[in-house]
């Protein structure tokens, strides 16, 4: 058990800082957060600048043009970025952390070629149709349907919960060419150009208000089978790739956060008379030993996919990632509740930062796998309980 | 960083495993819960395995090793439900506030600690645990060491009902027969008694899981085995959730022993101790609700260890401030 930093773990980081310290400055202002062409192009610069300074892509495989960092490494400059108040990843999020690694895995090097350097260099942006307005947890049973035409699919369907749709210029779909095979059997990997004929975008409103995430509508869209990743009829294994893609470092930045927030609801309870109420201080307590703990088990999770990484094996922490998420996202929605109590009737102004922050952890037991699912998995796939229901 | 156990460490955990198994497996348990909890033969052999001594310099009798070792064996006592004043003897040892070979208090034979003292110690709650087979109770030095030792018949004490079958308990009574009540051990003893007993929780915490499991795999109503039902499989869930995120706290804890990081570790492995017996005794249906099943052990030793060393209020008041502490300039 050792929670020190090597040398060059930390020669890591200290060149990392330096390099943040000279390159934050330069950084244009935030946009606005409903201005989504103005998004794209703040993240997309915030992208060209790690790739010029050799960041971008640190923890894809060096042939695939990244830096082959260890999760170590990677954890590391999650810290950091966020420590320093660095953009969010943005809208090159299903690029760098969904697409980019399936491509990187399971295309081939014409494809690789292709689609790779764009998403490092910061010039396209990709975004998910995996979800359907029937498949949702049952992600297998999704049901848009590709039809062989000569060297093209023909895609029709829906999709649904697709951030960043308005501005992406490639969409990594899910589509069924097999609807008489078993349903995970029957499903491909394309990449569809979003400005094909017959694709269009509707955008969603979610209960905070903004638009973070689209339906797309797909007509009769024809996509080449030269989009194809992996073979026909095996996009479910594809998928489950990049599903599966990252190391114990998925919450990395949002821990570090959530300890700086908790920092600052304690400072503003002091600063307000409330920190003599001894319930509000040990709430708070409480959550500062489960944001710390939470911190342990990255550290933990990370050095599992370490030792996974050196021994020869794949560096997926498999379902170590469900416990981790179970609780880091009810703990994410107590910080929250918490920011309520000490906000009082400062919690209904939608404006405070806090509030809109509350609004939208109400997605983390929900979004990329519901709690109820993560306690299946952890169920039966590592205490080892029967399938059904 | 590599935050995993070592390969000698992971030797060492299933070593202790397997000899407690041998030693102290559910027939022992069962009777030590009908008869006297302490079993003075197993307490020799616990200490000629190096569990107490094992932190004292291998110059000095013991086993050379540190607080991570320590804290992975009583994560194997906890889950085995392991009886005595396991945190207090190991702390006298590891201290020198054993009584010595001629049974003196003071000045325990540095160069061979005696194999056998049964030591508990007096506890911020004002409890003490095992008096009655105890040689010597820590209490505060005095003098300038974190702790000392006293002979029982110095502490005015008085029993209690103890809810725990293999805890017997007493009470200080402070000021009685006009004596002064001795103070409480402090400093680094005090707070590796919170980390040990926080390991304790961790091991039960854990063996509540897989007791859980187990019974849902094996259990059938309505023509297959409970665990298939999600209701089931949610709270087994919940329970390894609970584990882990308290395994990483101990462990962590046992690295940098940092104050701070003791208490949060004592706080979520008490809260997994406890709420994981529960849930353990709810996957058992009635027979969780017996005194035959092992359920109602873990979750009356969760109840005594969560009141031992470092309260759940002490310890968020500890992490509330070090909240504000962060702030400071």
């Amino acid at each position: 058990m050792d929670l020190a930093y090597s040398e060059a773990e930390e020669a890591f980081r200290h060149e990392l800082r330096a390099w943040l310290a000279e390159a934050l400055p330069k950084l244009p202002a935030k946009p606005d957060p409903r201005d989504w062409p103005a998004r794209r192009t703040h993240d997309l610069a915030w992208q060209r600048a790690l790739h010029d300074a050799g960041y971008a892509g640190l923890h894809w495989p060096e042939d695939a043009g990244g830096r082959g960092a260890t999760p170590t490494q990677h954890l590391i400059f999650l810290e950091e970025t966020e420590r320093a108040g660095a953009p969010y990843v943005g809208a090159n999020f299903v690029g760098l952390l969904h697409a980019g690694p399936t491509i990187a895995a399971e295309g081939t090097n014409e494809q690789r070629r292709r689609w790779l350097p764009p998403i490092l260099r910061g010039e396209q942006v990709w975004c998910q149709g995996f979800s359907e307005p029937d498949a949702g947890s049952d992600l297998a049973a999704l049901r848009t349907r590709a039809v062989r035409d000569g060297d093209s699919y023909v895609v029709s369907g829906s999709k649904i919960w697709t951030s960043h749709a308005e501005v992406a210029d490639w969409c990594e779909l899910l589509v069924r060419t097999d609807p008489a095979a078993p349903k995970h059997r029957g499903i491909t990997w394309l990449a569809l150009p979003m400005d094909t004929d017959g694709v269009t975008v509707r955008p969603l409103r979610t209960l905070a208000g903004s638009e973070e995430f689209a339906e797309v509508f797909l007509d009769e869209v024809r996509v080449p089978v030269a989009n194809r990743v992996g073979e026909e009829n095996d996009g479910w294994r594809v998928t489950m790739v990049t599903l599966s893609f990252e190391r114990g470092t998925a919450f990395v930045g949002e821990v570090v956060a959530c300890r700086r927030v908790l920092g600052e609801l304690a400072r503003t309870a002091r600063a307000d008379g409330r920190w003599d109420d001894p319930a509000l201080r040990r709430r708070l307590g409480r959550l500062a030993a489960e944001f710390a703990a939470l911190w342990r088990l990255t550290q933990w999770n990370v050095s599992e996919a370490e030792r996974s990484l050196r021994g020869g094996g794949s560096g997926v922490p498999g379902a170590g990632g469900s416990v981790f998420k179970l609780r880091y996202s009810h703990a994410r929605q107590e910080l929250y509740e918490a920011a309520a109590e000490v906000l009082g009737a400062g919690s209904l102004d939608a404006d405070h930062e806090w509030v809109a922050d509350r609004l939208s952890s109400l997605s983390y037991t929900i979004a990329a796998g519901t709690s109820e699912i993560q306690r299946n998995i952890v169920a039966e796939r590592i205490l080892g309980l029967p399938k059904g229901r | 960083m590599d935050f995993l156990l070592t390969e000698d460490q992971l030797a060492l955990r299933t070593g202790f495993q397997a000899l407690l198994e041998g030693r102290f497996g559910r027939d022992r348990l069962r009777a030590a819960v009908e008869g006297p909890p302490l079993d003075r033969g197993l307490w020799r052999e616990l200490g000629e395995a190096g569990f107490f001594a094992l932190r004292l310099a291998e110059a000095d009798g013991g086993v050379g090793l540190g607080l991570q070792e320590a804290v992975l064996l009583f994560e194997v006592a906890g889950g085995a439900l392991l009886p005595g004043p396991l945190v207090a003897t190991h702390l006298a040892v590891t201290y020198g506030a054993v009584p010595g070979a001629d049974g003196a208090l003071e000045g325990g034979s540095a160069e061979a600690p005696p194999m056998g003292p049964v030591v508990t110690a007096l506890e911020p709650s004002g409890l003490i645990e095992h008096l009655e087979s105890a040689d010597a109770v820590l209490v505060g030095s005095e003098g300038g060491a974190p702790v000392a030792a006293v002979r029982p018949a110095e502490l005015p004490s008085a029993p209690l009902r103890s809810v725990d079958p293999l805890t017997p308990l007493c009470r200080l009574r402070s000021g009685a027969e006009g004596r002064e009540a001795p103070g409480l051990p402090q400093g680094p003893v005090r707070r590796e008694a919170a980390l040990l007993t926080a390991a304790l929780q961790l091991g039960s915490a854990a063996r509540t899981v897989s007791t859980a499991v187990r019974y849902a795999r094996e259990r059938e109503q309505f023509g297959r085995p409970i665990g298939a039902f999600q209701a089931i499989k949610h709270l087994c869930a919940r329970m390894l959730v609970r584990a882990e995120l308290a395994r990483a706290a101990v462990y962590a804890a046992a690295v940098t022993e940092a104050p701070h990081d003791i208490a949060g570790a004592k706080l979520l492995a008490d809260e997994a101790a406890v709420n994981n017996a529960r849930d353990c005794l709810q996957v058992h249906g009635g027979m969780g609700f017996t005194w035959e099943a092992d359920v109602h052990l873990h979750l009356k030793r969760a109840w005594v260890r969560k009141e031992q060393w470092q309260s759940a209020h002490e310890a968020e008041d500890l992490l509330a401030d070090g909240l504000i502490d962060e702030l400071s300039p």
